[in-house]
């Protein structure tokens, strides 16, 4: 029986071919796609124009192109910013946020590398708040020098980070036990733990709820402190958190590709068989990546509570999840990551006045869905093809003999 | 017998995957009641046509005709609705079920109850009638390789095939089951069933086809010529293009010292039965020992013992006159071993790195690769290109991921790691498995050189032609026990194989 016309139908193939270019593609296609989506909700959620609340949005995270201008020559003139307002301000408050973004971002990426998934890093970079909150309040005089002190709680953080990390890594590598349910669950015990320091217990003032504001050589000095010498700095609170941010990511980057420990890293995460073939210890790697995994999600936290300048019981949850969405969005790549923690810093400063309060958190998944969805598109082929003219085939099977 | 009906044929078939023509416009033809061998190097497309005959594959162009009527398989149902089966190199059965529930699995009747012993007693009346006898309550499981497969071919009785096709059936087999196999298979054709033959070996193709077509590169280059009168070498060049030397040109071996020692070596496999009992032996500088045995008589757990993959229960290994002890940690001892491993992309490469990067997966930690704590890119790049010459790889660039590279140019890769360094002890696992006839070749050739200039080889291979063609001496291991030893040269295959098979055998 032949049909009439043509029919065409799809057909699903491996790719053989996977230029280097496709991740950057499904990267930028995720983040358009997102927008659409988020557009509709946005529509429903009661917005009549989407477009005119991401003009917005960006306009909040990023600031806009004649206030880029007015600020530059403010900056060459050596004057103050036009109309009152800070030229930079949008800006320099996305920096503040890409920051611990960047750093947990970094986090997800080297656990990741090597299919280790660390979604504790919102509990490593907790514990490392704490502990450099207890090393800049409790453990070195106020007067410290303030190189000193912010090396000392970075120090701490880092170890604190390391420390937490470590222990599912060993769970990992000598028990077998799966890393992500107990990176989950720790979040939870780091967060319990902040609490009962500065809610109910012994670091909190009186019924504040919190540490108290940190004596200045614990706090990262911001730009508007300098503005005095520059007038354009006035007002915005950019501080060297982010620089510590790209320094991280470039040593990260550096690791992993240039260094043999990173050589050993790529190979397991490739193919463990492989690497126990070639000699590579993978209990031993298992322990050290989490272990920087949690140390860079512990700097993270260090980095927050030198911005925030006190712990409290509101810092802020969640950065070791959007860390997840930066990792996989910079396709593993430390570089990539400053780019992405930029964005999604603009993203969260953007929508903070926008209502509802979901948005952020709602673009945020749908990029993350999105990218994993679209990967799957460039790992395989989907092909539109003529079908032949079928025969129909009478399934009767034959008598069973 | 040329003129009894067609039970099929196939017209113009294409099929394609991404870069590949796999079938280019190929004819095949199969009369009642014959033998018909489809033959041909792997990749050049035997399985793939015969998985559109099966109903597996829907070919792009071409048309299948079954008797008089011109049909188009949506599914594997179809194809056996019209009398075809096909029996996969891996068996496609539930290994806790027993023999009867699988006879039955994928059936749409009985419909709702399952008249076990009914099918019990059918599946011995069909085993009585082909003398295919299986114990029908037996669970997969429990059964040999061969008994596994006659269950395939029961299953495929029991629905009702008339026309056969067998993929590589005989590469799990002992010579003495491949025998009482192609007793089967005539039996069968007596009957008036018809088989396709999938293979690429020219003894078993000359010993039981009645017609050959042979295949090369999607190609049809023989079509259906008798079996009867052609020669080995007239369908080698057949399958390859070209004549292919079937002795191997080499010296005669020099022996020198013992550079591995292994004695009453004793271990586990990775379920905690024992895999090796007792192992004793010995290979000299100079020479390469083969190791005959069907799969899974302990060779995966005698290569990883000796290249420090597992650990020993008991016994001795030793390295010269160094004392290597239960687990042959050979970073430790600060020796190199060459070791091609069984299987080449899931341990012997890391997929997602580039050639580069694979070339250096045994020395990135000594120099000159490893400079303080980093990796020296320009001597990483410099050793992939000399070595990418050297082998012969073909690559594009040496920054290519070598999940890109074919089967035949991953082996080399792995082969240019394992053996630039002149390592004194070379242990190869099936270093020729699923390559073409031009990289086999080079590979061999590759054994040899390093076997003259003074390496001691241990080759572990079920293929026994290339045993006996390559190796010095042979060991048989049977159910992790050397059972027997002796020189290559003029050794009997019918002797190898009645030890491969154990003592059971009766023959």
């Amino acid at each position: 029986m032949n049909l009439p016309g043509t029919a065409y139908r799809l057909r699903i193939e491996t790719r053989s071919d996977n230029p280097g270019w496709m991740g950057l593609v499904s990267s930028v296609l995720g983040v358009v796609l997102a927008l659409i989506v988020g557009g509709f909700v946005l529509r429903a959620a009661g917005a009549n124009d989407p477009i005119v609340t991401y003009r917005e949005i960006f306009k909040e995270g990023f600031g806009t192109p004649a206030d880029w201008q007015a600020g530059v020559s403010a900056l060459l003139t050596s004057s103050d910013c036009p109309k009152g307002q800070l030229c930079f301000g949008p800006l320099s408050d996305t920096l503040v946020k890409a920051s611990p973004i960047l750093l947990t971002g970094l986090a997800c990426i080297v656990a990741f590398r090597m299919k280790l998934w660390n979604i504790g890093a919102d509990g490593q970079m907790f514990l490392g708040a704490w502990a450099a909150t207890g090393v800049a309040v409790f453990l070195l005089p106020k007067t410290t020098d303030r190189a000193v002190m912010l090396g000392a709680m970075a120090l701490a953080g880092i170890l604190a980070g390391l420390a937490y990390g470590a222990i599912p890594g060993f769970l990992k590598a000598r028990l077998n036990i799966n890393e992500i349910i107990t990176t989950l669950m720790l979040n939870y015990v780091a967060y319990k733990w902040v609490e009962f320091f500065v809610v109910v217990g012994p670091w909190s003032i009186g019924d504040f709820e919190s540490t108290g504001r940190f004596p200045t050589p614990a706090t990262w000095p911001r730009l508007t402190e300098y503005a005095r010498q520059i007038p354009i700095t006035a007002g915005l609170t950019a501080h060297p958190g982010i620089l510590l941010g790209i320094g991280a990511a470039v040593l990260l980057a550096w690791i992993l590709y240039r260094s043999r420990w990173g050589y050993e890293i790529r190979v397991i995460g490739n193919n463990p068989n492989a690497a126990r073939y070639a000699g590579i210890s993978l209990g031993r790697n298992i322990l050290l990546v989490m272990a920087l995994s949690g140390a860079l999600a512990g700097l993270a936290g260090m980095n927050e509570v030198a911005a925030l300048r006190e712990l409290n019981g509101r810092l802020q949850r969640g950065y070791g999840f959007t860390g997840v969405i930066v990792a996989w969005l910079a396709k593993l790549n430390p570089l990539a990551a400053i780019f992405v923690a930029f964005l999604f810093g603009g993203l969260l400063v953007g929508t903070k006045l926008i209502q509802p309060q979901g948005i952020a958190s709602m673009l945020q998944g749908v990029i993350l869905f999105v990218v994993v969805g679209t990967e799957l598109l460039f790992r395989y082929r989907v092909r539109l093809e003529k079908a032949e003219p079928v025969v129909a085939v009478a399934a009767e099977t034959g008598d069973v003999p | 017998m040329t003129e009894s009906p067609y039970a099929f044929e196939m017209r113009g078939i294409v099929k394609r995957f991404p870069g590949v023509l796999a079938n280019d416009r190929v004819d095949f033809t199969c009369r009642v009641g014959e033998v018909h061998a489809l033959l041909g190097e792997n990749g050049a497309g035997k399985s793939t046509l015969m998985n559109v005959l099966a109903g597996l594959y829907r070919p792009e162009a071409g048309e299948i005709f079954v008797g008089d009527q011109r049909v188009s398989f949506r599914s594997p149902q179809d194809a056996i609705a019209h009398g075809i089966g096909m029996i996969h190199q891996h068996f496609m059965l539930v290994t806790s079920h027993s023999v009867a529930e699988n006879m039955v699995l994928g059936l749409d009747r009985p419909r709702f109850f399952l008249d076990l012993p009914r099918v019990e007693e059918q599946v011995t009346a069909l085993g009585a009638q082909y003398s295919l006898s299986v114990n029908p309550r037996a669970r997969i499981w429990e059964l040999s390789v061969g008994e596994q497969q006659r269950v395939e071919v029961l299953k495929m009785l029991f629905r009702g095939a008339k026309v056969l096709i067998m993929d590589e059936p005989t590469a799990v087999l002992t010579p003495q089951e491949v025998e009482a196999l192609f007793h089967t298979l005539r039996d069968m054709t007596k009957r008036g069933h018809t088989i396709v033959f999938i293979s690429h070996k020219l003894d078993e193709v000359l010993a039981i086809a009645d017609r050959v077509t042979v295949l090369r590169r999607g190609k049809v280059t023989a079509a259906g010529v008798p079996a009867k009168g052609a020669t080995k070498a007239q369908l080698a060049k057949l399958m390859v293009g070209r004549d292919i030397l079937f002795l191997l040109e080499k010296k005669k071996a020099q022996p020198g010292e013992a550079v591995l020692t292994v004695e009453r070596l004793c271990a586990d496999n990775d379920r905690g039965l024992p895999a090796l009992r007792e192992v004793s032996l010995q290979v000299r500088a100079g020479e390469i020992l083969g190791i005959a045995g069907v799969a899974g008589n302990g060779q995966r757990e005698l290569a990883e013992v000796l290249t420090g993959l597992h650990r020993a229960t008991r016994g001795s290994m030793m390295l010269g006159n160094v004392t290597l002890g239960s687990h042959a940690n050979w970073l430790e001892i600060g020796q190199q071993l060459a070791h091609i491993p069984e299987d080449r992309a899931a341990v012997g490469s890391v997929p997602g790195l580039s050639v580069a990067e694979n070339l250096i997966l045994k020395r990135f930690n000594r120099p000159p690769f490893a400079v303080g704590w980093s990796i020296n890119a320009a001597a990483v790049r410099q050793n992939a290109l000399r070595l990418v010459e050297d082998y012969k790889i073909a690559t594009p660039t040496v920054e290519m991921p070598v999940r890109m590279l074919s089967g035949g140019n991953l082996q080399k890769v792995i082969l240019a790691r394992e053996t630039s360094e002149h390592p004194k002890l070379m242990v190869a696992v099936h270093p020729t498995r699923g390559l073409d006839v031009g990289a086999i070749e080079a590979i061999h050739r590759l054994l040899i050189e390093h076997r003259d200039r003074g390496a001691a080889i241990l080759l572990i291979s079920e293929e026994l032609d290339e045993l006996i063609s390559l190796a010095d001496r042979i060991a048989v291991i049977y159910e992790g026990r050397i059972v027997g030893e002796m020189p290559a040269e003029g050794a009997d295959i019918h002797a190898i194989g009645l030890m491969m098979a154990g003592t059971k055998v009766e023959a």
